[in-house]
């Protein structure tokens, strides 16, 4: 892209310049590293110094226990990846419902408008836990529906719970979209609906995408919650072997596997961002 | 239907163009106003506005900020309701809550001061999207009009770009041809060159004297004060949400005697 300039010398002023940069580059990185090495050694000392590490050591941290509980952990993350998808799937319908509910202008719709600002305040209000023990408890306790499985009870809560957050970030994309877009497409004989489906949620969409990944991770994690309903999920996994073990290691089994599961969305997501960044930084000529 | 612009398509139809349309279509207006108001709150933006555009005619819609340019080019588009009068499309009262507004729509080519193409989609996704979602043509269809169409623009190479990777000039040249793909009967342009650079206005100026050569029927709001003065057949020009005056730029822009008239226009003349 920088156009060709063979015969041009620079000049000191800019010799000056990218050396007085290195250096403070170099500068910084020592700056990081020192820092790094001086925090990890404080930890580490301050661990071995502590009287009951080799105990909190043995506990969370046994390679014996670790080994031992991998095979059912992970057996359990088959269920929160299975719930995962499922609930991504609720969630995105659900929420591009109240949205699209919560940013229209039509007198009808009035009640329905009410209705989702209620929703999504109640529902941003509420411990997602207690939404969980609701629905997970509660509507088997109506009697109505016989035995419905745990999991099934979880990803609902999860899907509500979840909702009311992603509902209210596309509702900001939604409003981001500049309004002579929709008096473009509308011009141009697109109905209502097209005009939304076609021109507004997918401009939408691009520029709430960070948003949203970061949701759809912290949702990753939150998908473990259904285990207090008895879902045997990772963390409900973890747990069995805890209650016959006294040894937590179990846990820090399944924290690792979710922490390995969301990575790759996490790296997406920088990834993402600094592409829109990118993107908008060049976008300076007109 | 006018078929203008048919002929973006060839530039030797110029006259087959009129004579497709016929005699008849010549002396029936394809757009008609008549005693058009609108408020809002207690403002009257538009106090019985009434004028026609005939077939092939380039009218500019002069006037301050504040005349009402704007709010009549919106009620013209379906983009407001009107408080009282009528306006018709060829035969259709499009004012009538009856009428399939968004058929309508489909019916008149418009072009606003910016943001008009849908960063998203490609040059060609934008151009052939109407055509193909509205007028159900068939893709190869709508696309091969589409190149047909950025070809005499000079822009077929950029069919795959993206608009952010294109000038705003190059952006309202590539509005103004989807606004003609499906050939509107009007061609409706909003100052399409107040939000651009200088140096971009010529390009896209160009393009509308290009148009009207070819027989486009077009109505315009603009501050180009000297394009309206070369390209429009008639200046309407508002003032206070009445028309102030309605005549060939010569009459309305050199030799009114209306001293307020004379004062708008000699803003202009540095």
């Amino acid at each position: 892209m920088q156009p060709q300039t063979p015969a041009h010398e620079v000049s000191q002023v800019e010799l000056d310049r990218r050396q007085y940069r290195r250096q403070q580059q170099i500068k910084s990185v020592i700056t990081s590293l020192v820092s790094t090495v001086v925090f990890v050694a404080v930890i580490m000392v301050g661990l071995h110094l502590s009287p009951g590490w080799p105990r909190v050591k043995e506990t969370f941290f046994s390679a014996e226990y670790f080994v031992q509980s991998f095979p059912d952990v992970l057996k359990g993350l088959w269920l929160n990846v299975r719930v995962l998808l499922v609930a991504l799937v609720g969630v995105a319908i659900l929420s591009t419902l109240i949205a699209l509910v919560r940013t229209s202008r039509s007198p009808i719709l009035f009640p329905l408008r009410v209705l989702a600002l209620l929703y999504t305040t109640v529902m941003r209000g509420v411990p997602i836990i207690v939404v969980l023990y609701l629905i997970g408890f509660g509507i088997p306790g109506l009697g109505l529906f016989g035995r419905i499985d745990p999991s099934i009870l979880g990803t609902i809560a999860v899907v509500m719970g979840y909702s009311a957050y992603v509902s209210e970030v596309l509702r900001a994309g939604f409003d981001d979209v500049h309004p002579s877009q929709r008096a473009s497409a509308r011009s141009l004989g697109l109905t209502a609906g097209q005009t939304t489906r076609l021109v507004v949620i997918p401009q939408a969409l691009r520029k709430v995408a960070p948003a949203l990944m970061n949701d759809f991770i912290s949702m990753q994690k939150d998908v473990g919650l259904i285990s207090v309903l008895g879902a045997v999920d990772a963390v409900r996994a973890a747990q069995i072997d805890v209650a016959s073990t006294y040894n937590f290691t179990p846990y820090v089994v399944a924290s690792l596997l979710f922490i390995l599961m969301s990575v790759p969305f996490i790296l997406l997501n920088d990834w993402y961002t600094a592409r829109l960044r990118k993107r908008e930084l060049s976008a300076g000529t007109v | 239907m006018t078929k203008a612009t048919e002929t973006m398509t060839n530039t030797t139809v110029d006259t087959a163009a009129h004579d497709a349309t016929g005699a008849r279509d010549m002396t029936k207006p394809v757009l008609r106003l008549d005693d058009i108001r609108k408020s809002f709150g207690s403002t009257q933006v538009l106090r019985g506005i009434s004028f026609e555009i005939r077939p092939h005619e380039v009218v500019a819609l002069l006037g301050p900020s504040g005349s009402g340019k704007s709010t009549l080019m919106k009620c013209v588009n379906l983009l407001e309701q009107v408080d009282d009068g009528q306006i018709w499309l060829g035969d259709t009262d499009i004012t009538d809550p009856r009428a399939n507004q968004d058929q309508i729509r489909s019916r008149i080519g418009v072009v606003f001061q910016q943001f008009n193409l849908f960063p998203h989609m490609s040059v060609m996704k934008n151009v052939t999207l109407a055509a193909i979602k509205v007028h159900h043509w068939d893709r190869d269809r709508a696309e091969a009009r589409a190149l047909e169409l950025l070809d005499r623009i000079g822009m077929r190479d950029k069919a795959g770009a993206y608009p952010d990777q294109l000038s705003g000039g190059q952006q309202q040249r590539v509005a103004i041809a989807r606004a003609l793909m499906t050939d509107p009967e009007l061609l409706l342009l909003d100052e399409i060159t107040s939000a651009l650079d200088p140096m971009l206005v010529g390009e896209v100026l160009n393009m509308v004297a290009e148009l009207k050569s070819q027989g486009t029927t077009i109505l315009m709001a603009t501050h180009e004060m000297s394009f309206a003065h070369d390209a429009a057949d008639r200046i309407v020009l508002l003032r206070h949400g009445v028309i102030a005056e309605n005549g060939t730029p010569r009459e309305v822009m050199d030799e009114s005697q209306n001293p307020e008239t004379q004062e708008f226009f000699a803003h202009f003349r540095h």
